[in-house]
């Protein structure tokens, strides 16, 4: 359909969508966060969704404690390599579709403390990551940009064909696996199939 | 469960050859082994406070033992620290306690400026005396409203916190360039003067503060289900509390007259008066009045100090920020931020980083009593215990 019909439509009270354009506005507008604070970005997340900011303006106020519920995991802060099994295994109890921000510095690449130890160098590692949020911590400004980024990403999804949705394709994966304790880091150190490190063209 | 005496932790620490399934037997009598139900709560748990994890032992509903478990958050804070200038750590003690940044550059700039020597000039004091009391008010509200969140009182009452936290935010972000991160102590003084109409600002919000206090102790402190709810749960006495090693809101509220503000004298606190809230039951009740009354406190200070801040320098011109090398020795600083006693303690060795660095975190001693508190009560109160103890994971796991 064209968009000339389409106008001269709904200025008659008829309004005509595709399928995948009412499905993808429905869920694009009712994300639910899992309430899951790893640091001190946890604390601007909480503020993103307070009175101020005000996160429920996109549909997504309401943060729920268990994973089963959720469809976004908001990565906020240092994951640890003893938290890193647990952020894995949260992921993939959440039900497809599911999208992961990332949010701060930490969770994008280990931040201020990757020459920790302890500390993993990017949750991108082990599960996909939809959208990075850098920072430390980012401003609730730079959450809700996160979100709407996030929301464009949800309204470009495909229902049908060869690159549709990940959670329409049987082919590929929604559960990745839980890295282990080895004897000096966690067992595999990263899913390869997962994480493409940045390619330097010089 | 009334009159019935639990053996705590410390007890059973000393029978070391004892099993598990043995003490876990004696602490509720022998006999009743299958009964017990163990659940892990956390890490990932709402009440948690972040990625602390509580294996707790219930019989029916009630908790008969109780494990914390830390180092989600390790983030080797301690470990960085040794390896990089004096300067370098500063960043990193704002994320100790990401609630009140300040009161820890604070901290760390007072244990530098006792090894090496530097003078804090007049208005720097000044400085840092008005941030850290608005961290201290900022982190109370914000600790209200997480307590009653744990309650069950979804949404409103945090939601009037961290309303509050914004205004104060503002005032940060205007003076230091950041809400959270602030990194604005040095040595020897602040990173740079205030900013212009910050002190009319500041004396705004300071002025406009006791009206929402009101309207929260209006809408809350003499709540009845409040009180039902918090008074005689998680009774803590003053002795343990001493023994333990407890500071700071804990402490007092058990009724021990102890604030660093009073018996160390640091900064120019002598010059103010103000009074030191002490509880009388050491319950989560008293915890929580203990906080309300000390943002009043704060406030009291708060006001004379944004008068009489005078003009000056706002950093010692001896200190020098590069090639910061001080002459071996050790020194250790300490100050009552709004969650106890937050100590460094450095030993230099004449290089430009510290030998050792070590930080003595309010959040992990507070919270190593936890069993003691609860033990005997609900799963329910065990959460609301947790609350108010005020722990932050990024000061427990460091």
């Amino acid at each position: 359909m064209d968009d000339g019909l389409r106008n001269e439509l709904s200025k008659q009270g008829v309004v005509v969508v595709k399928l995948e354009e009412l499905y993808n506005w429905g869920r694009k507008n009712s994300v639910w966060p899992l309430s899951f604070g790893l640091a001190c970005c946890a604390i601007e997340m909480m503020a993103a969704s307070m009175a101020r900011y005000d996160l429920a303006r996109f549909g997504a106020e309401v943060f729920r404690p268990s994973p089963r519920q959720a469809d976004l995991m908001i990565v906020a802060g240092t994951v640890t390599k003893k938290m890193a099994p647990q952020v894995v295994r949260l992921y993939n109890q959440m039900p497809e579709p599911k999208y992961v921000i990332a949010m701060g510095a930490c969770a994008i690449s280990g931040g201020p403390f990757k020459q920790g130890y302890n500390v993993l160098k990017g949750i991108d590692r082990y599960i996909p990551v939809d959208v990075h949020i850098p920072g430390c911590p980012p401003r609730p400004e730079a959450l809700i940009h996160a979100f709407m980024t996030l929301q464009r990403k949800i309204d470009a999804q495909k229902l049908t064909g060869p690159d549709r949705a990940r959670h329409l394709n049987a082919d590929l994966p929604s559960e990745f696996p839980v890295p282990l304790f080895g004897e000096h880091d966690l067992v595999p150190s990263k899913n390869p199939n997962v994480w493409r490190p940045a390619v330097v063209v010089r | 469960m009334d009159g019935t005496q639990f053996m705590t932790f410390h007890d059973l620490a000393y029978d070391a050859g004892k099993t598990d399934f043995q003490r876990k037997a004696e602490v509720i009598g022998v006999g009743r082994e299958g009964e017990l139900l163990e659940v892990a709560m956390g890490p990932q748990h709402p009440s948690t406070h972040g990625v602390f994890r509580m294996d707790v032992v219930l019989d029916g509903e009630t908790v008969v033992k109780l494990k914390p478990v830390f180092g989600y958050l390790h983030r080797n804070h301690e470990k960085i620290a040794e390896n990089t200038s004096y300067l370098g750590s500063m960043p990193y003690t704002d994320r100790l306690d990401y609630f009140c940044s300040l009161t820890n550059n604070w901290a760390y700039a007072l244990a530098v400026e006792k090894l090496a020597g530097l003078q804090v000039p007049e208005r720097a004091e000044y400085i840092r005396l008005i941030t850290a009391e608005l961290t201290r008010v900022l982190n109370h509200t914000c600790l209200a409203g997480f307590l009653l969140q744990d309650m069950g009182a979804l949404g409103t009452p945090l939601m009037y916190a961290f309303r509050e936290r914004e205004k104060i935010l503002d005032l940060f972000e205007s003076l230091t360039g950041a809400r959270m991160m602030c990194n604005y102590m040095r040595f020897g003084g602040c990173r740079c003067d205030l900013p212009a109409g910050w002190l009319a600002e500041a004396r705004k919000v300071v002025a406009e503060y006791p009206k929402f206090l009101d309207e929260f102790d209006a809408l809350l402190s003499g709540n009845e289900i409040l009180m039902a709810r918090t008074q005689g749960v998680g009774k803590l006495s003053a002795e343990l509390a001493i023994n333990a090693g407890i500071t700071g809101p804990m402490l007092r509220a058990s009724g021990v007259d102890y604030d660093l503000r009073k018996v160390d004298n640091y900064g120019i606190y002598s010059r103010y008066p103000f009074r030191v809230p002490l509880g009388d039951h050491g319950d989560v009740y008293d915890r929580y009045m203990i906080r309300m009354l000390e943002m009043r406190e704060s406030l009291k200070i708060l006001e004379p100090a944004l008068k009489d801040i005078p003009e000056g320098p706002v950093v010692d011109p001896k200190a020098k920020l590069r090639g910061f090398r001080p002459k071996p020795g050790e020194a250790y600083g300490r100050i009552e931020t709004p969650k106890g006693e937050l100590g460094f303690y450095l030993i230099s060795d004449g290089s430009p980083n510290p030998y050792r660095y070590r930080v003595r975190p309010p959040s992990l001693i507070n919270l190593t009593i936890l069993e003691d508190m609860c033990l005997g009560q609900t799963v329910a109160d065990a959460v609301i215990t947790l609350g108010s103890v005020d722990i932050v994971l990024g000061e427990v796991d460091r």
